[in-house]
């Protein structure tokens, strides 16, 4: 192929952020009808380099070429009149809105007297809908709509627009198995189009199911191009993370777990709402308890009846053998129970705060002197945290909102397990985090069952699950439908099986 | 993604009538039970002192005027997060300067002023909160204190009447044909508040730039205009419905108008607009004025004085908030 068939080329992009170099001298580019990976570490630069073609940041140097000819990108109309289209997933839809409002959102077709004509609106899109093969009602009001939806309506938004590019990064993070699946086959389906596809992800399965080639950034700086034919699994997880990696997703039984000692925790006959419905299970200490099942299975909601944001309806919660009443976060924390959240940026963080008043925020107990905080050991404390998690920032006083994806995800971690809290449960983990610190993570997740706290992971992730849980619990609509401890579950294919009720 | 044919919600689960009932979003209707409620209510309780007179009813029409006119810019404020405290006061600044620029220089400068009036406060208002990025709660709660203070100082608290019959006639007084003229006002002002708003692209991208900024900048929609631009909105009808105060008690006075802050935000609340912006029914805004009219009225009938009836608006303006609260 010759250059004239790249639909996007970057030159020698180089981006800044206050004096703070993020990018240097970053060429990219991208064919008609090919699937394009960005993988890169936390940080590394994927989500800023994509900023700058679709015209939210300006490089500091380089050069932009669309179709060949260089083009001058300034704003987010720029690089949609270019044809390229961005799918984000916490941005560009507003939820009071219906699905075809937003799609023709600043460009509504306009009926008698100039009119918004929302008639014509709906018959188009759905009309883009059909194109795409998949069926959203487009009268639907958005907020009503899971992630699933969100994301389709933005990726009609886009079509609606005429994109020949499509960005879409990390699009699977909050996707069912079944829901990015379906989108993998809607990929396909844009890409027998002729619609170029760039593509971020952390999970190596994604990459190899779905690309034709891959560019690997490292710390800003661009480490390779290659089809994906050309490169082993081995080597991509060695560019992003720069060492060897080996075995961390797979399962090492620790004999930790007493199996004949007092619970921890012992849950009996719990109802909440109507997506917990009588569930019973015991988690003893240094055991790490997996929880499988669907979106919507009622994992997450367990987790919250736990921690106490969702009322009970009824079951007890006995922690040591003594009945507790978790009826607020604070008294769940008071008992030691800690919760990482699914969604960091809603749940798990105050996104305008800096990184140390984050990480401080639920250990301020422990910076107290009298009846005033300690500002010198604070620091020392957020210092501590930032370094045994190894989190990328500039500087502990800077807004957490400027940290990259993963490294947000690292404060929510360290923030919570700064409390040495006894039960820790973590909702979804690893979402967004590199393949490095999801090892990273796991290791952490290890060391603190073995010295002795009990952990709950949920994950939709199998292999990580299997990777670390000493048993799995198979929740469906509320219920735990199966109890399995790891040493019976062959391989993925069983647990998956499991979860679909097989 | 699945292939039925309606889309799913985001709970897949067994649904029994009463988890449908709660996600029917009955924020947005409550206005009209309420206000069918409430006539009711009034027209048995006060059948004997002649609420369902053609007479009352039109005076209730009359009365909510301005307070609709009002309430209709604060819709487009509301609906796009913001809020405008200061339209009580422009009206009555309005009102102040139109009778004396009437008296002074005629009819057409006298409605100029008072128009000069909403577009002067109103781009102060929108160029603080969209340049620079203060709270419109603050500035507008300033400005609430200039205008009204401006009004009292030039007028040195004396009332300025108005003997221009035209102007009377035209803003308030008047009839056209059988219909009041300040119902013939407030009528014009919901018809095109409504078809603007739910109509044309400035009205999606209000609502757009309420629900959610973020997205609304992304799509390329100009989002300090739009804050700009209902604030501005929003100060020109305050000002027109201070020449209508003028029209209607043949005077300017700076108490005009005073209190309508609140009484316009309980009816927009009232209405279905949510407060956290993204949502907006102008004429939800409507019936939210004619139910705070149609209370005011039989609370009047019923005997109530002046502080019974603060008490009893103070409450409707809680209850409006409560019932606009998301779950
Ligand atoms: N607006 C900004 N101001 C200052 N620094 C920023 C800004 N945006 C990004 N950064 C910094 O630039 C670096 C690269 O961030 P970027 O979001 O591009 O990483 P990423 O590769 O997308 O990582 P992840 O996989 O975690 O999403 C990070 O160190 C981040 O803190
Ligand atoms: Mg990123």
């Amino acid at each position: 192929m010759n250059t004239a068939d790249n639909v996007v080329e970057m030159r020698s992009i180089s981006k800044g952020f206050n004096g703070v170099s993020v990018l240097k001298d970053v060429s990219f580019d991208v064919r008609k009808g090919e699937v394009h990976a960005l993988a890169g570490g936390n940080g590394a630069g994927k989500s800023t380099l994509m900023k700058i073609l679709q015209g939210v940041y300006q490089a500091d140097a380089g050069e932009i070429l669309i179709g060949g000819k260089p083009a001058a990108i300034n704003s987010i109309q720029d690089a949609k009149a270019a044809g390229i289209g961005m799918v984000f997933q916490e941005f560009s839809l507003v939820p009071s809105l219906t699905v075809a409002q937003n799609i023709f959102l600043a460009a509504e077709p306009l009926g008698r007297g100039g009119l918004i004509d929302d008639r014509t609106a709906v018959k188009r899109a759905r009309e883009v809908f059909s194109e795409m093969e998949v069926d959203v009602d487009p009268r639907a009001e958005v907020s009503r709509l899971g992630t699933a939806y969100w994301q389709l309506t933005e990726i009609a938004k886009a079509l609606a627009q005429n994109a020949q590019v499509l960005i879409m990064d990390e699009p699977t993070a909050s996707l069912a198995r079944h829901e990015s699946e379906a989108l993998f086959e809607l990929i396909d389906r844009l890409k027998q189009r002729g619609i170029s596809i760039i593509y971020i992800s952390h999970r190596m399965d994604e990459v190899y199911r779905l690309a034709d080639r891959i560019t690997i950034l490292r710390d800003g700086r661009h480490l390779l191009t290659a089809p994906l034919t050309d490169v082993t699994p081995e080597q991509i997880v060695e560019g992003i993370v720069g060492k060897k990696i080996e075995g961390q997703l797979s399962y090492r039984a620790r004999d930790r777990v007493d199996h004949d000692g007092a619970p921890l925790l012992e849950v009996r006959g719990l109802n909440a709402g109507n997506r917990v419905r009588d569930v019973s299970f015991t988690l003893r200490p240094g055991e790490i308890l997996g929880l499988a099942g669907l979106m919507g299975s009622g994992r997450t909601e367990l987790a919250r009846a736990l921690f106490g944001i969702d009322q009970l309806d009824s079951g007890d919660v006995l922690l040591r053998g003594k009945k507790v009443n978790l009826a607020s976060p604070q008294q769940a924390i008071n008992a030691g129970v800690a919760l990482i959240p699914e969604d960091r940026r809603a749940q798990g963080l105050v996104l305008e705060h800096s990184v140390q008043d984050n990480l401080l925020l639920p250990l301020l107990g422990q910076i107290q002197r009298g009846p005033l905080l300690d500002g010198a050991k604070g620091k020392a404390l957020s210092a501590s945290l930032i370094k045994r998690f190894a989190v990328k920032v500039a500087h502990p006083n800077r807004p957490v909102r400027l940290l990259s994806g993963g490294n947000q995800q690292k404060v929510v971690i360290a923030k919570w397990l700064g409390t040495d809290p006894d039960i820790l449960i973590l909702d979804e983990p690893t979402a967004g985090v590199d393949i490095g610190t999801k090892s990273e993570i796991l290791d952490m997740i290890r060391e603190l069952a073995s010295a002795g706290k009990a952990v709950i992971v949920i994950s939709s992730e199998y292999p990580e699950l299997l990777a670390v849980s000493d048993r799995v619990l198979v929740l469906k609509d509320g219920s735990i439908i199966r109890d399995i401890p790891r040493s019976e579950i062959a391989d993925e294919e069983y647990l998956q099986l499991a979860v679909q009720g097989v | 993604m699945s292939k039925s044919n309606t889309i799913a919600p985001r709970d897949t689960a067994a649904r029994n009538f009463g988890t449908v009932l709660k996600e029917l979003d009955w924020r947005r209707y409550v206005i009209y039970i309420g206000f069918v409620v409430v006539f009711i209510f009034f027209a048995i309780l006060l059948r004997d002192q002649g609420f369902l007179s053609p007479n009352n009813l039109l005076n209730i029409f009359r009365q909510t005027a301005t307070i609709t006119v009002i309430a209709v810019g604060m819709t487009y404020v509301i609906a796009c997060a913001e809020i405008d405290l200061s339209v009580g006061s422009v009206a009555g600044l309005s009102s102040v300067c139109t009778a004396m620029a009437l008296s002074q220089f005629g009819l057409v400068p006298g409605i100029l002023a008072g128009l000069a009036v909403g577009l002067v406060v109103g781009s102060i208002n929108g160029a603080l909160v969209s340049l620079l990025g203060i709270p419109s709660f603050l500035v507008t709660l300033g400005m609430l204190g200039i205008a009204v203070g401006v009004a009292q100082w030039i007028t040195a608290s004396a009332p300025q009447p108005i003997l221009n019959d035209t102007f009377n006639t035209l803003f308030g007084s008047g009839n056209f044909g059988p219909v009041p003229g300040l119902v013939v006002w407030s009528a014009i002002f919901v018809a095109i508040g409504a078809v603007v708003l739910n109509r044309t692209r400035f009205g999606r991208q209000v609502l757009a730039t309420g629900g959610n900024r973020n997205a609304a900048d992304f799509t390329g929609i100009n989002t300090k205009r739009i804050k700009f631009q209902v604030l501005l909105i929003s100060a020109m009808a305050a000002s027109v419905a201070g020449m209508l105060y003028a029209g209607r008690l043949q005077s300017g006075r700076f108490q005009w108008g005073s209190g309508d802050e609140l009484s316009a935000i309980a009816a927009v609340i009232l209405g279905g607009t949510s407060l956290f912006g993204g949502f907006g029914s102008i004429i939800g805004t409507l019936f939210g004025a004619l139910l705070i009219g149609l209370i005011n009225n039989g609370l009047i009938l019923a005997g109530l004085d002046s502080s019974q009836q603060q008490v009893v608006r103070g409450a409707i303006i809680i209850l409006a908030v409560a019932m606009a609260r998301k779950k």
